[in-house]
């Protein structure tokens, strides 16, 4: 899935941001993707797009010999840079959207699929979202906001979900944060006051003890400071999911980072263990990370099944069906965004495909040594 | 304290670079410790978290013996556990202080349950019983309706906004007339005052008549009744000039779950001398009856109450040896997959295995006399739990509050006498008590103590109070060590199993 292009600019000084559509009447549009060299319609659109080489001398913002624009369907949101790259920020045929607040981070994880960038970018996202939410149609089931931090952005942070709830009062807000922010309360205490029943917050938790937690997230205090954060949080009425990832690292103390959890935060919607993805960090860390999934199960089904039994609200994201034991099967969830999704050659021969949720595509370069095809006979 | 800025660089740091080396020693967080066989002691800390280690841990802890390199796993418990702390003040005290104010938030709302002694008259002629009474005679035996009207004025005053209404004999359905007076009345005070009602007759069903059960569905009236187990056992316990105790209370009970619904009906075991040389049988005859829970209640010593401290102890040995065989039978049922909990283990359990409030009156601290319960006696005179309103029919009036239309409510609640109980109702402060690891699951119970040893506070090396929840807690950890019944214990705690 592509998720960004890059053409040659003309006359783009500032980046715009709208949804495409390639018919020329479709005029409540923003961007028009033309194949043609030029039509009087351009006019109508605030930027143009194509993959024809053009040499303009029109007052309109054209990107021109774009390589590719197949991956753009109607009403797809997108920005163009002043520099020539056009990047997705909503697809409207999936059910995978995410909003990328910010790259920076004030945590560094052992296993951070998708690495902090320290230039300060959130003046950028900020601006690039506030105009593209009204945008995003307002019967959109679900998006994600992930980072980076998304809570960097400070009142920003705040403005955003509160545009969120006023513009699309109906979607379920799934926001990943390292909840540190929150142990401030009276950032708690404003996103509680914005009360939008539909933000789920997703904090992750690995361990029962700070400094393992800190390590894994390589930074001193995180550990206190997220239970702080989820704490202030639950005060102020938050919803709050916790999210564990399964490595080298958490697998030792994981049935006590679950009872820790029952007994401390037993007021938490939902608990996500989530398999390791191979993105980012991950393949430089490996050795302090992996753990074939087959050899975690004990203490796997262990954490479950003594949450389950208490009530809670469990899920295992990221994992092959043939590598869990069959009584985690119910917990599994297909949880791998559409564009990153693979299943194996030996994936097609099982019975159960269309119940797992297969692997990261970049499963490709490290996988369980597990993975069979399972047979009802 | 909270560092969000940016990072200097980003390069790995080791697992040591996260760990707090300055500390050249650990500070203790209160917690408790016991024995709980030969080889195990349990650490118990002051919100009611446990853990199980090896005996003699508890003397490494507390000398400062422990290493943080050499006994990891331990020492990483104790700090997940809030046992110890690297820092004079814990990073997380105010979650220990969210726990404790949760764990004793069941005391919130001040008094729910309110008891009716809507009769004192009786059909049958229980050998045990020390207050009912065969008698025609209504005007001296039941409440009168004056009575009724000053006990809901008074359970109105409640500051809880859930209140349950609970009627009791004798046997409470012989007055059934005033109990549908009450009721009506008690639902017009209630929206008034903004209460959400709860109701509940307790009865042996036998005075019941089909034409009751429209009133009692209507107004979602729950039943309470007996069994004390099998017909040979039941029929003993309970005595009828017909001797069919039994076969009406099945007939009334199937009645009940017919109309009424499955869930509105329970029924509560009486323990006598008989009972206790038929462990199996009862458990059988609940099942038998279709029950998912049994409540193993001890024999009420207010029966045998004497200051008798060998005849006591004896008494609750052998109940104990009665409640650890009826219990097993429990756990083979539960392991061959028929869901029956205990709900005596059931309240301890969820005290130990949650963190969520456990307001259970008999087994509370402070004790659920006044707090969460109230007894209005027949004849107007108020006391502070049922048990005080049998030591007044043997003519002891240490417990009574009160009388409904002369007292008010703060004499009856906030009076000389609640405030001498409330001395002793708080098991933190009672000698062999407070320094107990059991503190957190157990209760304090003054009306016991003062019928089996002569004062409200009581001596715990012989009290029989102590030495029943000594012995069932100690036992269901020793239980726990099996995992497989831990999680038979899960379930029991939320009702349902996989």
């Amino acid at each position: 899935m592509i998720l960004k292009t890059k053409g040659s600019p003309y006359d783009i000084n500032t980046p715009i941001i709208g949804r495409v559509t390639r018919i020329p009447e479709n005029i409540e549009y923003e961007i028009f993707i033309s194949e043609t060299i030029f039509s009087k319609t351009w006019y109508k659109f605030k930027a143009v797009l194509s993959t024809v080489k053009i040499i303009s001398s029109l007052e309109i913002p054209i990107i021109h010999s774009i390589e590719k624009l197949d991956h753009l369907d109607e009403g797809d949101i997108v920005i163009i840079n002043t520099d020539g790259i056009i990047n997705t920020i909503y697809r409207k045929n999936s059910d995978h959207n995410f909003l990328l607040f910010t790259e920076r981070c004030n945590s560094n994880c052992l296993m951070c699929s998708q690495p902090p960038k320290d230039r300060d970018d959130t003046d950028y996202f900020f601006s690039q979202y506030s105009q593209a939410i009204p945008l995003i149609p307002k019967d959109c089931p679900e998006i994600g906001i992930t980072g980076g931090e998304p809570t960097l952005l400070g009142n920003r942070f705040l403005k955003l979900i509160k545009q969120l709830k006023e513009e699309l009062p109906e979607t379920e807000l799934h926001c990943l944060t390292n909840g540190r922010s929150f142990a401030w309360e009276n950032v708690a205490q404003k996103v509680g006051e914005i009360d939008h029943k539909r933000l789920m917050l997703a904090v992750p938790l690995y361990a029962d003890v700070y400094h393992i937690h800190d390590y894994i997230v390589q930074a001193k205090d995180a550990f206190n400071q997220t239970i702080q954060g989820i704490y202030n949080l639950a005060k102020y009425g938050q919803r709050i999911e916790i999210r564990i990832v399964l490595h080298k690292q958490t697998i030792p103390r994981l049935a006590k980072l679950a009872k820790f959890i029952y007994k401390n935060l037993p007021f938490v919607e939902h608990i996500a263990f989530m398999g390791l993805e191979h993105e980012g960090y991950t393949s430089f860390n490996i050795d302090k990370l992996w753990i074939d999934p087959v050899e975690y199960q004990q203490e796997l089904t262990e954490a479950v099944s003594y949450l389950s039994d208490f009530g809670m609200n469990v899920s295992i994201y990221n994992a092959q069906l043939c590598t869990l034991p069959e009584n985690l099967w119910k917990y599994s969830r297909k949880s791998i965004s559409d564009w990153k999704n693979i299943y194996f050659d030996e994936c097609n021969k099982c019975d159960l495909l269309d119940q797992c949720g297969g692997m990261f595509a970049s499963g490709i370069k490290k996988h369980s040594d597990f993975i069979k095809a399972i047979y009802f006979s | 304290m909270i560092s969000v800025i940016q990072k200097k660089n980003r390069k790995f740091k080791e697992i040591n670079y996260y760990q707090n080396h300055d500390v050249s020693n650990y500070f203790l967080l209160p917690f408790r410790f016991q024995k709980i066989n030969s080889k195990t002691e349990i650490l118990v800390n002051e919100v009611g978290d446990f853990l199980l280690v090896p005996v003699g841990t508890a003397e490494q802890i507390i000398l400062k013996k422990l290493d943080k390199i050499k006994d990891e796993d331990l020492y990483l418990d104790l700090i997940s556990n809030f046992f110890i702390s690297e820092e004079v003040i814990p990073p997380l005290l105010n979650i220990l202080e969210a726990r404790y104010r949760t764990k004793k938030s069941f005391l919130d709302h001040f008094t729910a349950l309110h008891i009716f002694v809507i009769s004192l008259r009786c059909e049958h002629t229980c050998h045990y019983c020390q207050v009912s009474r065969v008698t025609e005679n209504k005007d001296e035996f039941d409440m009168s309706l004056y009575h009724i009207d000053e006990g809901i004025k008074i359970m109105m005053h409640s500051p809880n906004p859930h209140i349950t209404m609970e009627f009791q004999g004798g046997e409470a359905l012989l007055a059934f007339n005033n109990i549908k007076y009450a009721v009506l009345k008690a639902k017009e005070e209630a929206l008034l005052y903004e209460k959400h009602m709860t109701f509940v007759i307790c009865t042996n069903l036998a005075p019941l008549t089909d034409d009751m059960l429209p009133f009692i569905k209507e107004h979602n009236i729950m039943i309470s009744s007996s069994l004390d187990g099998p017909a040979f056992i039941h029929n003993q316990n309970r005595h009828r000039p017909q001797r069919n105790s039994y076969e009406v209370t099945i007939e009334g009970l199937n009645k009940c779950r017919a109309i009424l619904g499955e869930d509105n009906i329970s029924a509560l075991l009486t323990t006598t001398n008989l009972s206790l040389d038929y462990p199996t049988e009862i458990v059988e005859e609940y099942v038998k009856q279709g029950f998912s829970n049994i409540f193993l209640r001890p024999i009420s010593p207010y029966g045998f109450a004497t200051y008798n401290e060998k005849k006591n102890k004896y008494q609750t040995e052998k109940f104990l040896t009665f409640y650890k065989s009826a219990f097993e039978k429990i756990i083979d049922y539960n392991k061959k997959g028929y869901y029956i909990r205990e709900d005596y283990a059931t309240v301890i359990l969820k005290k130990i295995l949650t963190s969520f409030p456990v307001g259970y009156v008999d087994l509370q601290s402070p004790a659920g006399m006044i707090n969460n319960v109230i007894v209005f006696n027949y004849d107007g005179k108020i006391y502070a739990s049922d048990e005080a309103r049998m030591l007044a029919e043997m003519n002891d009036f240490t417990f009574q509050l009160g009388i409904l239309g002369q007292s008010t409510y703060n004499e009856i609640f906030y009076g000389k006498k609640a405030m001498e109980i409330a001395e002793n109702w708080t098991n933190e402060s009672l000698a062999g008590c407070s320094e107990c690891a059991f503190q957190s699951y157990c209760g304090a119970d003054p009306v016991l103590n003062h019928a089996t040893q002569g004062n409200m506070y009581g001596y715990r090396p012989t009290n029989v109070f102590c030495q029943k929840n000594m012995e069932i807690i100690r036992y269901l950890f020793d239980l726990m060590e099996d995992k497989s019944i831990e999680k038979i214990f899960r379930s029991w705690i939320t009702g349902h199993s996989e």
